[in-house]
């Protein structure tokens, strides 16, 4: 069992490894810095940048946070202050299973839903044609995907907060927003952030369904109405054919790392925000 | 400001809040809906009885029967698999180890960040690790990957439902003379039910991921027999029937989604009853 323990721990690391070994040939022909920057993607003549696939990523993600985190913000203060125990009862279980619906559920949803949407009613507005397969479509499905961990963290970062504290403020004669806006959430706000980083790294990662309603095109995108192609949807799309243009598997495992860099780094901090903030009020 | 502004800006910001919650809370109708709407006409007994027959891509005979089979193979070989590697884990973190020592808070750490990996990375990790060991695209490498997915979400899960035993039970079997590892026996019988949440919540997860199995597990259109035969998954399914143009198969990809969607659905009503059982227990 001590084996077994200790192995999970070095696993984080072995995961590393075992990627930078396979990306490793990548790093021979070029540098970091212009796998970075280059936007030309070619993959049969050598060519690997990775500029377009980074902004795709970029856009998606911060499309599904400007959604996501209001919404979430609102939900979860009602539900930690406001709303009834019968709200609570019935809200808490339909988060539940929206976090258990599959990616590729999401997606089709995306595809019939969110994508008509935009080609019919919103890109007419603003510009001339669009598919509809665009990073907003993207950023839309991933905050929907993205509400559950939200709600549930910052609900539990909300419960956190002492009722001294609120109930100091009231008897000041602050109205209950009041007491909100400016002791709660300033008091949970490294919470909050916390959550956010965390809802970030799972936008970051999420393949199939971005895949499935971004469009996929390697350019990066000046627009909400451009189609983007984040790094994981290229993992996904291109792994057929790795195999046989040289360093292809290379690059494509470099996304994979960079995206486990990222999200390593990421999830680690908010962890440790969290279980920090958990720490203090529990003891 | 004056008292009638402050609760104006207290009535605004509330029904955003309701406003709010009944966009997240409804996110979940949307989807599933769509899903229905779209699925069910297609839905007939041959979509689930029956494996792909020939020019079942064109339009032809045939159902899903290979996909279905083969996400319930992989993801409960992946569950049992996981079932076996966390359980000690978990007996030993809490059982074994002092509350707060260093291995046990590292580990801890280590299973939050894990759990924020997306499964494309844990993908491409098993098929790295799949092209070292010389395994091809099968069900053996599709419950490598899975197993890898959900470990994390097993050991956090019975991690939390080991923390709701008293700790006054340990105490007590331990003072009777019992060795650690009797205890463990004792309290893995306190938290059979919680065990079998756990269990569900992976194997949901497990069957509808679809970026951890896409390199992995391949897909074929029999029903695998041997491990080492590619196996057909419901979400990769979804995912090719969709892409193709012609209108039947589409409406295929829709009832395959309507059939994931029920099966995550029952998983999570069960796995709620389940919960709901345990806590009526421990009252």
């Amino acid at each position: 069992m001590l084996i077994l323990s200790i192995a999970s721990v070095s696993f984080v690391f072995l995961i590393g490894i075992g990627l930078y070994w396979r990306a490793a040939p990548l790093f021979n022909e070029n540098t970091l810095y212009s796998l970075f920057r280059s936007s030309e993607w070619a993959p049969s003549s050598g060519k690997f940048g990775f500029y377009p696939f980074i902004m795709g990523t970029l856009w998606v993600t911060l499309i599904a946070i400007v959604v996501a985190l209001p919404l979430c913000l609102l939900t979860g203060v009602y539900l930690t202050e406001y709303a009834k125990s019968s709200v609570r009862r019935v809200m808490l279980p339909l988060v539940n299973i929206l976090a258990g619906i599959p990616p590729v559920i999401y997606g089709v949803w995306g595809i019939f839903f969110v994508v008509p949407i935009v080609r019919e009613y919103v890109a007419p507005r603003f510009t001339e044609y669009s598919s509809g397969y665009t990073v907003l479509t993207g950023g839309v499905v991933l905050a929907v995907m993205i509400f559950p961990i939200l709600v549930s963290i910052v609900s539990e970062v909300l419960k956190t907060i002492p009722k001294e504290l609120k109930d100091a403020s009231l008897s000041l004669g602050a109205t209950k927003w009041e007491t909100i806006k400016k002791v709660v959430l300033k008091r949970a706000l490294p919470g909050i952030i916390a959550a956010t980083v965390l809802a970030v790294s799972r936008a970051f990662g999420e393949t199939i369904a971005v895949l499935m309603v971004c469009g996929n095109v390697p350019v990066a995108p000046t627009s909400v109405f451009d189609g983007g192609y984040p790094l994981p949807a290229l993992i996904a799309n291109n792994f057929g054919e790795m195999m046989s243009i040289p360093l292809y598997d290379s690059a494509l495992m470099f996304a994979a790392l960079l995206l486990f860099v990222i999200i390593f780094l990421f999830n680690l901090v908010s962890r440790i925000i969290l279980n920090r903030i958990e720490h203090k009020y529990s003891s | 400001m004056g008292i009638k502004k402050r609760k104006t800006e207290e009535t605004i910001f509330k029904a955003l809040m309701v406003l709010a919650c009944i966009m997240v809370g409804s996110s979940l109708f949307l989807i599933v809906g769509t899903i229905v709407v779209k699925g069910l006409p297609y839905l007939t007994w041959d979509m689930v009885s029956k494996i792909p027959q020939g020019g079942f891509y064109i339009g032809e005979e045939g159902g899903v029967l290979n996909a279905i089979i083969g996400s319930l193979y992989l993801a409960g070989g992946a569950t049992v698999l996981g079932l076996c590697i966390s359980i000690p884990i978990s007996i030993y973190l809490n059982i074994y180890l002092k509350r707060g020592s260093f291995l046990s808070k590292s580990a801890k750490l280590a299973f939050d960040v894990l759990f924020g990996i997306p499964s494309i990375v844990y993908g491409a990790f098993a098929f790295s690790i799949m092209i070292w060991m010389g395994v091809r695209a099968s069900l053996l490498g599709g419950v490598i990957a899975v197993t890898l997915l959900i470990i994390p979400i097993l050991v956090r899960t019975l991690d939390e439902v080991i923390a709701t035993v008293p700790k006054e039970l340990k105490h007590a079997a331990l003072s009777l003379g019992a060795t650690r590892w009797e205890a463990a026996k004792v309290i893995l019988r306190q938290i059979r039910p919680g065990i079998y949440t756990a269990v569900l919540l992976a194997f949901g997860r497990g069957i509808g991921d679809v970026a951890s199995v896409l390199f992995t597990a391949g897909f074929s259109d029999n029903i695998p027999i041997y491990i080492d035969e590619p196996a057909a998954t419901l979400p990769l399914a979804i995912f090719f029937q969709l892409s193709s143009p012609i209108p039947e198969v589409q409406g295929r990809a829709y009832a395959s989604a309507l059939i994931l969607t029920i099966i995550i659905l029952v998983i999570v009503v069960v796995s709620h009853f389940i919960a709901a059982k345990q806590t009526k227990h421990n009252i």
